[in-house]
Protein backbone atom coordinates (compact mmCIF):
# COMPACT_ATOMS: atom_id res chain seq x y z
CA UNK A 1 0.00 0.00 0.00
CA UNK A 2 1.36 3.37 -0.95
CA UNK A 3 1.71 6.02 1.71
CA UNK A 4 0.22 9.43 0.80
CA UNK A 5 3.18 11.78 0.81
CA UNK A 6 3.14 14.55 3.37
CA UNK A 7 3.50 18.22 2.55
CA UNK A 8 3.68 20.60 5.49
CA UNK A 9 1.19 23.51 5.42
CA UNK A 10 4.09 25.97 5.43
CA UNK A 11 5.50 24.35 2.32
CA UNK A 12 2.12 24.19 0.62
CA UNK A 13 1.50 27.90 1.21
CA UNK A 14 5.01 28.85 0.15
CA UNK A 15 4.55 26.90 -3.08
CA UNK A 16 1.27 28.62 -3.82
CA UNK A 17 2.72 32.05 -3.09
CA UNK A 18 5.67 31.29 -5.32
CA UNK A 19 3.36 30.16 -8.11
CA UNK A 20 1.24 33.30 -7.91
CA UNK A 21 4.24 35.62 -7.67
CA UNK A 22 5.82 34.13 -10.73
CA UNK A 23 2.63 34.50 -12.71
CA UNK A 24 2.33 38.16 -11.72
CA UNK A 25 5.99 38.90 -12.42
CA UNK A 26 5.59 37.85 -16.06
CA UNK A 27 3.32 40.79 -16.88
CA UNK A 28 4.04 44.48 -17.31
CA UNK A 29 3.54 46.85 -14.41
CA UNK A 30 0.86 49.33 -13.43
CA UNK A 31 1.65 52.41 -11.37
CA UNK A 32 -0.69 54.63 -9.41
CA UNK A 33 0.27 58.09 -8.20
CA UNK A 34 -1.42 60.89 -6.32
CA UNK A 35 -1.24 64.30 -7.96
CA UNK A 36 -2.67 67.69 -6.98
CA UNK A 37 -6.16 67.13 -8.47
CA UNK A 38 -6.56 63.42 -7.93
CA UNK A 39 -5.06 60.05 -8.67
CA UNK A 40 -3.48 58.97 -11.96
CA UNK A 41 -3.22 55.35 -13.18
CA UNK A 42 -0.60 54.47 -15.75
CA UNK A 43 -0.31 50.98 -17.23
CA UNK A 44 1.91 49.64 -19.92
CA UNK A 45 -0.68 48.05 -22.14
CA UNK A 46 -0.48 47.73 -25.91
CA UNK A 47 -4.11 46.56 -26.14
CA UNK A 48 -6.87 49.15 -26.66
CA UNK A 49 -9.63 46.69 -25.84
CA UNK A 50 -8.44 44.84 -22.76
CA UNK A 51 -8.15 47.36 -19.99
CA UNK A 52 -5.95 47.08 -16.93
CA UNK A 53 -7.48 50.19 -15.40
CA UNK A 54 -11.24 50.61 -15.04
CA UNK A 55 -13.97 52.52 -13.32
CA UNK A 56 -15.76 50.89 -10.41
CA UNK A 57 -17.95 53.67 -9.05
CA UNK A 58 -18.21 57.45 -8.69
CA UNK A 59 -14.90 58.04 -6.92
CA UNK A 60 -13.42 54.56 -7.09
CA UNK A 61 -11.24 52.95 -9.73
CA UNK A 62 -9.49 49.65 -10.12
CA UNK A 63 -6.14 48.63 -11.58
CA UNK A 64 -4.76 45.13 -11.91
CA UNK A 65 -1.90 43.05 -13.18
CA UNK A 66 -1.67 39.33 -13.73
CA UNK A 67 -4.00 37.00 -15.59
CA UNK A 68 -6.63 38.92 -17.55
CA UNK A 69 -9.53 36.53 -17.07
CA UNK A 70 -8.95 36.39 -13.33
CA UNK A 71 -8.82 40.11 -12.66
CA UNK A 72 -11.63 40.80 -15.13
CA UNK A 73 -13.74 38.46 -13.05
CA UNK A 74 -12.83 40.39 -9.91
CA UNK A 75 -13.48 43.71 -11.63
CA UNK A 76 -17.00 42.73 -12.66
CA UNK A 77 -17.60 41.41 -9.16
CA UNK A 78 -16.50 44.77 -7.81
CA UNK A 79 -18.77 46.74 -10.16
CA UNK A 80 -21.70 44.56 -9.10
CA UNK A 81 -20.90 44.95 -5.43
CA UNK A 82 -20.62 48.73 -5.78
CA UNK A 83 -23.76 49.15 -7.90
CA UNK A 84 -25.88 46.93 -5.67
CA UNK A 85 -24.68 48.73 -2.56
CA UNK A 86 -25.26 52.17 -4.07
CA UNK A 87 -28.74 51.19 -5.23
CA UNK A 88 -29.75 49.61 -1.93
CA UNK A 89 -28.41 52.41 0.29
CA UNK A 90 -26.90 55.54 -1.21
CA UNK A 91 -24.10 56.39 -3.59
CA UNK A 92 -22.11 57.78 -0.69
CA UNK A 93 -22.13 54.42 1.05
CA UNK A 94 -19.88 52.80 -1.54
CA UNK A 95 -16.31 53.13 -0.32
CA UNK A 96 -12.93 51.86 -1.46
CA UNK A 97 -12.37 50.41 2.02
CA UNK A 98 -15.50 48.26 1.77
CA UNK A 99 -14.60 47.13 -1.73
CA UNK A 100 -11.00 46.36 -0.78
CA UNK A 101 -12.32 44.23 2.07
CA UNK A 102 -14.51 42.22 -0.28
CA UNK A 103 -11.58 41.68 -2.63
CA UNK A 104 -9.34 40.66 0.26
CA UNK A 105 -11.91 38.09 1.38
CA UNK A 106 -12.24 36.68 -2.13
CA UNK A 107 -8.52 36.51 -2.81
CA UNK A 108 -7.80 35.10 0.64
CA UNK A 109 -10.39 32.37 0.29
CA UNK A 110 -9.14 31.36 -3.14
CA UNK A 111 -5.55 31.41 -1.94
CA UNK A 112 -6.18 29.13 1.03
CA UNK A 113 -8.76 26.82 -0.55
CA UNK A 114 -7.18 23.47 -1.31
CA UNK A 115 -8.75 22.55 -4.60
CA UNK A 116 -8.08 25.57 -6.75
CA UNK A 117 -4.94 27.30 -7.81
CA UNK A 118 -4.43 30.78 -6.37
CA UNK A 119 -5.29 33.78 -8.53
CA UNK A 120 -2.22 35.22 -10.23
CA UNK A 121 -3.28 38.83 -9.77
CA UNK A 122 -2.40 41.90 -7.82
CA UNK A 123 -4.96 44.67 -7.51
CA UNK A 124 -5.12 48.32 -6.64
CA UNK A 125 -8.33 49.94 -5.44
CA UNK A 126 -8.21 53.71 -5.15
CA UNK A 127 -10.72 56.32 -4.10
CA UNK A 128 -10.33 60.04 -4.69
CA UNK A 129 -11.47 62.27 -1.84
CA UNK A 130 -12.51 65.92 -1.68
CA UNK A 131 -8.90 66.85 -0.74
CA UNK A 132 -5.56 65.06 -1.36
CA UNK A 133 -5.34 63.92 2.27
CA UNK A 134 -8.67 62.10 1.87
CA UNK A 135 -7.42 60.00 -1.05
CA UNK A 136 -7.18 56.29 -0.36
CA UNK A 137 -5.08 53.74 -2.20
CA UNK A 138 -5.16 50.06 -1.30
CA UNK A 139 -2.90 47.41 -2.77
CA UNK A 140 -4.15 43.83 -2.66
CA UNK A 141 -1.55 41.13 -3.27
CA UNK A 142 -2.52 37.64 -4.44
CA UNK A 143 -2.86 36.20 -0.90
CA UNK A 144 -5.70 38.45 0.25
CA UNK A 145 -3.83 40.91 2.45
CA UNK A 146 -4.46 44.65 2.19
CA UNK A 147 -1.74 47.27 2.14
CA UNK A 148 -2.68 50.90 2.67
CA UNK A 149 -0.50 52.98 0.33
CA UNK A 150 0.26 56.70 0.09
CA UNK A 151 1.82 58.81 -2.62
CA UNK A 152 2.77 56.27 -5.23
CA UNK A 153 2.55 52.53 -5.72
CA UNK A 154 3.57 50.01 -8.36
CA UNK A 155 2.38 46.46 -8.98
CA UNK A 156 3.39 43.83 -11.49
CA UNK A 157 6.58 42.59 -13.09
CA UNK A 158 9.29 44.92 -11.93
CA UNK A 159 7.36 46.56 -9.14
CA UNK A 160 10.17 46.69 -6.54
CA UNK A 161 12.52 48.73 -8.68
CA UNK A 162 9.77 50.89 -10.12
CA UNK A 163 8.27 51.46 -6.68
CA UNK A 164 11.58 52.56 -5.18
CA UNK A 165 12.28 54.84 -8.12
CA UNK A 166 8.91 56.56 -7.69
CA UNK A 167 9.07 56.76 -3.90
CA UNK A 168 12.29 58.71 -4.11
CA UNK A 169 10.94 61.21 -6.59
CA UNK A 170 7.25 61.54 -5.82
CA UNK A 171 6.18 64.62 -3.91
CA UNK A 172 2.84 66.08 -2.89
CA UNK A 173 1.01 68.48 -5.18
CA UNK A 174 2.55 67.37 -8.48
CA UNK A 175 0.72 68.44 -11.61
CA UNK A 176 -0.81 65.77 -13.84
CA UNK A 177 1.99 66.22 -16.38
CA UNK A 178 4.68 65.83 -13.73
CA UNK A 179 3.08 62.75 -12.23
CA UNK A 180 2.65 61.23 -15.68
CA UNK A 181 6.26 61.95 -16.58
CA UNK A 182 7.47 60.32 -13.37
CA UNK A 183 5.25 57.29 -13.99
CA UNK A 184 6.60 56.84 -17.50
CA UNK A 185 10.21 57.27 -16.36
CA UNK A 186 9.58 54.63 -13.70
CA UNK A 187 7.90 52.19 -16.10
CA UNK A 188 10.87 52.40 -18.46
CA UNK A 189 13.06 50.70 -15.87
CA UNK A 190 13.86 47.13 -16.86
CA UNK A 191 14.68 44.26 -14.55
CA UNK A 192 18.34 44.37 -15.47
CA UNK A 193 18.62 48.09 -14.76
CA UNK A 194 18.57 49.26 -18.38
CA UNK A 195 15.88 51.49 -19.84
CA UNK A 196 13.38 50.72 -22.54
CA UNK A 197 11.61 53.31 -24.61
CA UNK A 198 7.88 53.83 -24.11
CA UNK A 199 5.61 56.06 -26.13
CA UNK A 200 2.06 57.24 -25.49
CA UNK A 201 0.57 54.57 -27.77
CA UNK A 202 1.78 51.82 -25.45
CA UNK A 203 0.29 53.39 -22.35
CA UNK A 204 -3.13 53.12 -20.81
CA UNK A 205 -3.73 56.21 -18.72
CA UNK A 206 -6.75 57.12 -16.61
CA UNK A 207 -7.43 59.58 -13.82
CA UNK A 208 -9.76 59.99 -10.91
CA UNK A 209 -10.10 63.75 -11.13
CA UNK A 210 -11.60 65.37 -8.04
CA UNK A 211 -12.21 68.62 -9.99
CA UNK A 212 -14.44 66.89 -12.57
CA UNK A 213 -17.92 68.42 -12.27
CA UNK A 214 -19.73 65.12 -12.92
CA UNK A 215 -20.52 62.67 -10.15
CA UNK A 216 -18.35 60.06 -11.82
CA UNK A 217 -14.76 61.18 -11.42
CA UNK A 218 -13.12 58.50 -13.55
CA UNK A 219 -11.81 59.54 -16.96
CA UNK A 220 -9.58 57.85 -19.49
CA UNK A 221 -6.83 60.02 -20.94
CA UNK A 222 -6.50 59.40 -24.69
CA UNK A 223 -3.05 58.71 -26.18
CA UNK A 224 -2.95 62.07 -27.95
CA UNK A 225 -3.40 63.95 -24.73
CA UNK A 226 -0.86 61.75 -22.96
CA UNK A 227 1.72 62.54 -25.63
CA UNK A 228 0.96 66.24 -25.35
CA UNK A 229 1.23 66.21 -21.54
CA UNK A 230 4.55 64.36 -21.70
CA UNK A 231 5.90 66.78 -24.26
CA UNK A 232 4.81 69.91 -22.43
CA UNK A 233 6.21 68.88 -19.07
CA UNK A 234 9.90 69.65 -18.62
CA UNK A 235 12.08 66.75 -17.58
CA UNK A 236 12.53 66.47 -13.81
CA UNK A 237 15.56 68.34 -12.57
CA UNK A 238 17.17 65.33 -10.96
CA UNK A 239 20.48 64.16 -12.37
CA UNK A 240 20.31 61.06 -14.50
CA UNK A 241 19.05 57.81 -13.08
CA UNK A 242 20.24 55.80 -10.20
CA UNK A 243 21.97 58.22 -7.81
CA UNK A 244 19.97 57.74 -4.64
CA UNK A 245 18.42 60.78 -2.99
CA UNK A 246 19.50 62.87 -5.94
CA UNK A 247 16.53 65.21 -5.49
CA UNK A 248 17.27 67.67 -2.76
CA UNK A 249 14.60 69.99 -4.14
CA UNK A 250 11.64 67.74 -3.35
CA UNK B 1 -30.92 43.78 -13.15
CA UNK B 2 -30.30 40.12 -13.91
CA UNK B 3 -27.84 40.07 -11.06
CA UNK B 4 -30.44 41.71 -8.82
CA UNK B 5 -33.08 39.15 -9.66
CA UNK B 6 -30.68 36.35 -8.75
CA UNK B 7 -29.28 37.78 -5.59
CA UNK B 8 -31.74 40.30 -4.24
CA UNK B 9 -35.06 39.82 -6.05
CA UNK B 10 -36.90 41.80 -3.40
CA UNK B 11 -35.14 44.93 -4.74
CA UNK B 12 -36.88 44.66 -8.10
CA UNK B 13 -39.97 46.80 -8.56
CA UNK B 14 -41.93 44.13 -10.43
CA UNK B 15 -41.44 41.39 -7.87
CA UNK B 16 -43.61 42.59 -5.06
CA UNK B 17 -46.85 40.91 -4.06
CA UNK B 18 -49.79 43.00 -5.21
CA UNK B 19 -51.70 44.69 -2.41
CA UNK B 20 -55.34 43.56 -2.12
CA UNK B 21 -57.18 46.84 -2.57
CA UNK B 22 -60.60 48.00 -3.55
CA UNK B 23 -60.89 51.16 -5.58
CA UNK B 24 -58.08 53.46 -6.54
CA UNK B 25 -55.05 53.69 -4.30
CA UNK B 26 -54.29 57.18 -3.06
CA UNK B 27 -50.69 57.96 -3.90
CA UNK B 28 -49.03 61.06 -5.32
CA UNK B 29 -49.18 61.23 -9.11
CA UNK B 30 -46.95 63.24 -11.36
CA UNK B 31 -48.53 64.88 -14.32
CA UNK B 32 -47.22 66.48 -17.50
CA UNK B 33 -43.96 65.92 -19.38
CA UNK B 34 -43.18 67.33 -22.82
CA UNK B 35 -40.26 67.01 -25.20
CA UNK B 36 -39.25 68.58 -28.51
CA UNK B 37 -36.28 68.11 -30.79
CA UNK B 38 -34.25 71.00 -32.17
CA UNK B 39 -31.36 71.39 -34.58
CA UNK B 40 -28.61 70.06 -32.29
CA UNK B 41 -30.50 67.83 -29.87
CA UNK B 42 -33.66 67.55 -27.81
CA UNK B 43 -35.27 69.31 -24.85
CA UNK B 44 -37.34 67.60 -22.18
CA UNK B 45 -39.39 69.47 -19.60
CA UNK B 46 -41.76 68.67 -16.78
CA UNK B 47 -44.04 70.71 -14.54
CA UNK B 48 -43.52 70.62 -10.78
CA UNK B 49 -46.87 69.42 -9.44
CA UNK B 50 -47.76 66.08 -7.84
CA UNK B 51 -51.41 65.45 -7.05
CA UNK B 52 -53.24 62.97 -4.82
CA UNK B 53 -56.87 62.99 -5.85
CA UNK B 54 -57.96 66.60 -5.66
CA UNK B 55 -55.12 67.59 -3.35
CA UNK B 56 -51.81 69.05 -4.50
CA UNK B 57 -49.42 66.61 -2.82
CA UNK B 58 -46.26 68.47 -3.70
CA UNK B 59 -45.64 71.68 -5.59
CA UNK B 60 -41.90 71.36 -6.19
CA UNK B 61 -41.48 67.74 -7.27
CA UNK B 62 -38.89 67.06 -9.96
CA UNK B 63 -39.92 64.59 -12.65
CA UNK B 64 -37.15 64.87 -15.22
CA UNK B 65 -33.93 62.96 -14.57
CA UNK B 66 -30.72 62.26 -16.43
CA UNK B 67 -30.58 58.60 -17.49
CA UNK B 68 -26.94 58.84 -18.49
CA UNK B 69 -24.64 61.34 -20.24
CA UNK B 70 -26.72 61.44 -23.42
CA UNK B 71 -30.28 60.70 -22.41
CA UNK B 72 -32.96 61.77 -19.96
CA UNK B 73 -36.26 60.43 -18.77
CA UNK B 74 -39.35 62.30 -17.60
CA UNK B 75 -42.04 60.50 -15.65
CA UNK B 76 -45.80 60.71 -15.37
CA UNK B 77 -47.85 58.46 -13.11
CA UNK B 78 -47.35 57.19 -9.58
CA UNK B 79 -44.43 59.24 -8.29
CA UNK B 80 -42.92 56.76 -5.85
CA UNK B 81 -42.83 53.85 -8.29
CA UNK B 82 -41.68 56.07 -11.13
CA UNK B 83 -38.75 57.51 -9.19
CA UNK B 84 -37.69 54.02 -8.22
CA UNK B 85 -37.95 52.85 -11.82
CA UNK B 86 -35.78 55.73 -12.98
CA UNK B 87 -33.23 54.93 -10.28
CA UNK B 88 -33.01 51.34 -11.45
CA UNK B 89 -32.86 52.44 -15.08
CA UNK B 90 -29.98 54.83 -14.37
CA UNK B 91 -28.19 52.10 -12.47
CA UNK B 92 -28.62 49.65 -15.28
CA UNK B 93 -27.24 51.98 -17.95
CA UNK B 94 -24.25 52.84 -15.79
CA UNK B 95 -23.68 49.20 -14.90
CA UNK B 96 -23.73 48.16 -18.54
CA UNK B 97 -21.33 50.93 -19.43
CA UNK B 98 -18.84 49.91 -16.76
CA UNK B 99 -18.99 46.19 -17.35
CA UNK B 100 -18.94 46.31 -21.15
CA UNK B 101 -16.74 49.36 -21.50
CA UNK B 102 -19.13 51.03 -23.95
CA UNK B 103 -22.53 52.69 -23.70
CA UNK B 104 -25.77 51.13 -24.88
CA UNK B 105 -27.21 52.44 -28.13
CA UNK B 106 -30.14 54.82 -27.76
CA UNK B 107 -32.46 52.13 -29.14
CA UNK B 108 -31.06 49.70 -26.58
CA UNK B 109 -31.79 52.09 -23.75
CA UNK B 110 -35.31 52.72 -25.03
CA UNK B 111 -35.97 48.97 -25.26
CA UNK B 112 -34.71 48.38 -21.75
CA UNK B 113 -37.07 51.02 -20.38
CA UNK B 114 -39.89 49.33 -22.26
CA UNK B 115 -39.19 46.03 -20.44
CA UNK B 116 -39.18 47.77 -17.10
CA UNK B 117 -42.57 49.39 -17.73
CA UNK B 118 -43.96 46.02 -18.77
CA UNK B 119 -42.73 44.66 -15.44
CA UNK B 120 -44.95 47.14 -13.66
CA UNK B 121 -48.13 46.10 -15.50
CA UNK B 122 -49.62 44.39 -12.44
CA UNK B 123 -49.37 47.57 -10.44
CA UNK B 124 -50.64 49.60 -13.38
CA UNK B 125 -53.83 47.48 -13.43
CA UNK B 126 -54.38 48.51 -9.81
CA UNK B 127 -54.12 52.17 -10.70
CA UNK B 128 -50.44 52.63 -10.01
CA UNK B 129 -49.25 53.20 -13.56
CA UNK B 130 -45.90 54.64 -14.54
CA UNK B 131 -45.57 56.19 -17.98
CA UNK B 132 -42.24 57.78 -18.85
CA UNK B 133 -41.07 59.83 -21.78
CA UNK B 134 -37.55 59.07 -22.91
CA UNK B 135 -35.37 61.46 -24.89
CA UNK B 136 -31.76 61.34 -25.88
CA UNK B 137 -29.12 62.28 -28.36
CA UNK B 138 -28.32 59.47 -30.77
CA UNK B 139 -24.56 59.67 -31.25
CA UNK B 140 -24.65 57.34 -34.26
CA UNK B 141 -27.26 59.33 -36.16
CA UNK B 142 -26.21 62.70 -34.74
CA UNK B 143 -29.68 63.91 -33.71
CA UNK B 144 -32.09 64.12 -30.81
CA UNK B 145 -34.81 61.45 -30.57
CA UNK B 146 -37.92 60.99 -28.43
CA UNK B 147 -39.63 57.76 -27.35
CA UNK B 148 -43.03 57.51 -25.71
CA UNK B 149 -44.58 54.51 -23.97
CA UNK B 150 -47.90 53.12 -22.88
CA UNK B 151 -48.59 51.27 -19.60
CA UNK B 152 -47.97 47.87 -21.19
CA UNK B 153 -44.47 48.88 -22.26
CA UNK B 154 -45.39 49.56 -25.89
CA UNK B 155 -42.78 51.86 -27.30
CA UNK B 156 -43.08 54.32 -30.14
CA UNK B 157 -40.69 56.86 -31.49
CA UNK B 158 -42.16 60.33 -31.81
CA UNK B 159 -41.03 62.57 -34.63
CA UNK B 160 -40.48 66.16 -33.49
CA UNK B 161 -42.34 66.41 -30.21
CA UNK B 162 -44.30 64.43 -27.63
CA UNK B 163 -46.07 64.68 -24.30
CA UNK B 164 -47.29 62.33 -21.58
CA UNK B 165 -49.43 62.71 -18.48
CA UNK B 166 -52.82 64.16 -17.70
CA UNK B 167 -52.05 67.55 -19.24
CA UNK B 168 -50.43 66.11 -22.34
CA UNK B 169 -53.58 66.40 -24.44
CA UNK B 170 -53.44 70.17 -24.13
CA UNK B 171 -49.65 70.31 -24.28
CA UNK B 172 -49.63 68.34 -27.52
CA UNK B 173 -52.21 70.66 -29.05
CA UNK B 174 -50.02 73.57 -28.17
CA UNK B 175 -46.83 71.88 -29.45
CA UNK B 176 -48.55 71.08 -32.73
CA UNK B 177 -49.06 74.76 -33.42
CA UNK B 178 -45.72 76.02 -32.09
CA UNK B 179 -43.23 73.36 -33.13
CA UNK B 180 -41.16 73.76 -36.27
CA UNK B 181 -38.06 72.07 -37.59
CA UNK B 182 -34.60 73.47 -37.03
CA UNK B 183 -35.30 75.54 -33.95
CA UNK B 184 -32.48 76.71 -31.68
CA UNK B 185 -32.14 75.28 -28.19
CA UNK B 186 -33.58 78.45 -26.66
CA UNK B 187 -36.58 78.41 -29.00
CA UNK B 188 -37.22 74.75 -28.23
CA UNK B 189 -37.04 75.47 -24.49
CA UNK B 190 -39.53 78.31 -24.94
CA UNK B 191 -41.86 76.07 -26.95
CA UNK B 192 -41.97 73.39 -24.26
CA UNK B 193 -42.60 76.05 -21.60
CA UNK B 194 -45.49 77.40 -23.69
CA UNK B 195 -46.86 73.87 -23.97
CA UNK B 196 -46.63 73.32 -20.20
CA UNK B 197 -48.34 76.68 -19.67
CA UNK B 198 -51.21 75.57 -21.89
CA UNK B 199 -51.39 72.23 -20.08
CA UNK B 200 -51.54 73.96 -16.70
CA UNK B 201 -54.17 76.34 -18.11
CA UNK B 202 -56.64 73.55 -18.84
CA UNK B 203 -55.60 70.63 -16.62
CA UNK B 204 -56.00 71.05 -12.86
CA UNK B 205 -53.34 68.43 -12.13
CA UNK B 206 -50.61 70.28 -14.00
CA UNK B 207 -48.83 73.15 -12.28
CA UNK B 208 -47.99 76.36 -14.11
CA UNK B 209 -44.88 78.42 -13.40
CA UNK B 210 -45.23 79.56 -9.77
CA UNK B 211 -44.11 83.18 -9.94
CA UNK B 212 -44.73 83.92 -6.26
CA UNK B 213 -42.70 81.00 -4.92
CA UNK B 214 -40.25 81.10 -7.82
CA UNK B 215 -40.88 77.46 -8.73
CA UNK B 216 -40.40 76.88 -12.47
CA UNK B 217 -40.59 73.77 -14.64
CA UNK B 218 -37.50 71.59 -14.93
CA UNK B 219 -36.04 71.95 -18.44
CA UNK B 220 -33.13 69.85 -19.67
CA UNK B 221 -31.33 69.88 -23.00
CA UNK B 222 -29.39 66.98 -24.46
CA UNK B 223 -26.92 67.66 -27.23
CA UNK B 224 -23.79 66.03 -28.54
CA UNK B 225 -21.97 67.48 -25.52
CA UNK B 226 -24.27 65.61 -23.18
CA UNK B 227 -27.00 66.26 -20.65
CA UNK B 228 -27.47 69.76 -19.32
CA UNK B 229 -30.14 71.04 -16.98
CA UNK B 230 -31.02 74.64 -17.67
CA UNK B 231 -30.16 76.79 -14.68
CA UNK B 232 -32.77 78.46 -12.51
CA UNK B 233 -31.92 81.86 -14.07
CA UNK B 234 -32.29 80.58 -17.63
CA UNK B 235 -35.64 78.93 -16.94
CA UNK B 236 -36.98 81.85 -14.89
CA UNK B 237 -35.99 84.20 -17.73
CA UNK B 238 -37.82 82.12 -20.32
CA UNK B 239 -40.80 81.56 -17.99
CA UNK B 240 -41.00 85.32 -17.42
CA UNK B 241 -41.07 85.93 -21.19
CA UNK B 242 -43.84 83.38 -21.61
CA UNK B 243 -45.74 84.88 -18.67
CA UNK B 244 -45.39 88.45 -20.02
CA UNK B 245 -46.62 87.29 -23.41
CA UNK B 246 -49.67 85.75 -21.78
CA UNK B 247 -50.50 89.04 -20.04
CA UNK B 248 -51.08 90.46 -23.51
CA UNK B 249 -52.49 87.33 -25.16
CA UNK B 250 -53.83 84.98 -22.46
CA UNK B 251 -54.14 82.12 -24.94
CA UNK B 252 -50.56 82.38 -26.04
CA UNK B 253 -48.94 82.95 -29.42
CA UNK B 254 -51.27 82.72 -32.36
CA UNK B 255 -50.47 80.49 -35.30
CA UNK B 256 -51.46 81.71 -38.78
CA UNK B 257 -54.86 80.40 -39.91
CA UNK B 258 -53.63 79.18 -43.22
Amino acid sequence: MSTPFYVSPQQAMADRAEYARKGIARGRSVVVLQYADGIVFVAENPSRALHKVSEIYDRIAFAAVGKYNEFENLRIGGVRYADLRGYTYDREDVTARGLANVYAQTLGTIFSANAEKPYEVELIVAEVGPAPEDDQIYRLPHDGSIVDEHGSVAVGGNSDQIGTYMDQRHREGMSLGEALKLAVEALKRDTNGSERSLDAEQLEVAVLDRERPQRRKFKRVPAGQVARLLEETPAPESTEGDSEGGDEDK
Amino acid sequence: MDFLSDHAPEQLPGNRPLPPVEGAVQAPHGTTIVAATFAGGVVLAGDRRATMGNVIAQRDIEKVFPADEHSAVGIAGTAGLAVEMVKLFQLELEHFEKVEGSTLSLEGKANRLSTMIRGNLGMAMQGLAVVPLFAGFDLDRGKGRIFSYDVTGGRSEEPGFAGVGSGSVFARGSLKKLYRDEMTEEQAATVVLQALYDAADDDSATGGPDMTRRIYPVVVAITEDGYRRLSEEEVSGLAQTVHDGRLRLPNGPQAPVS
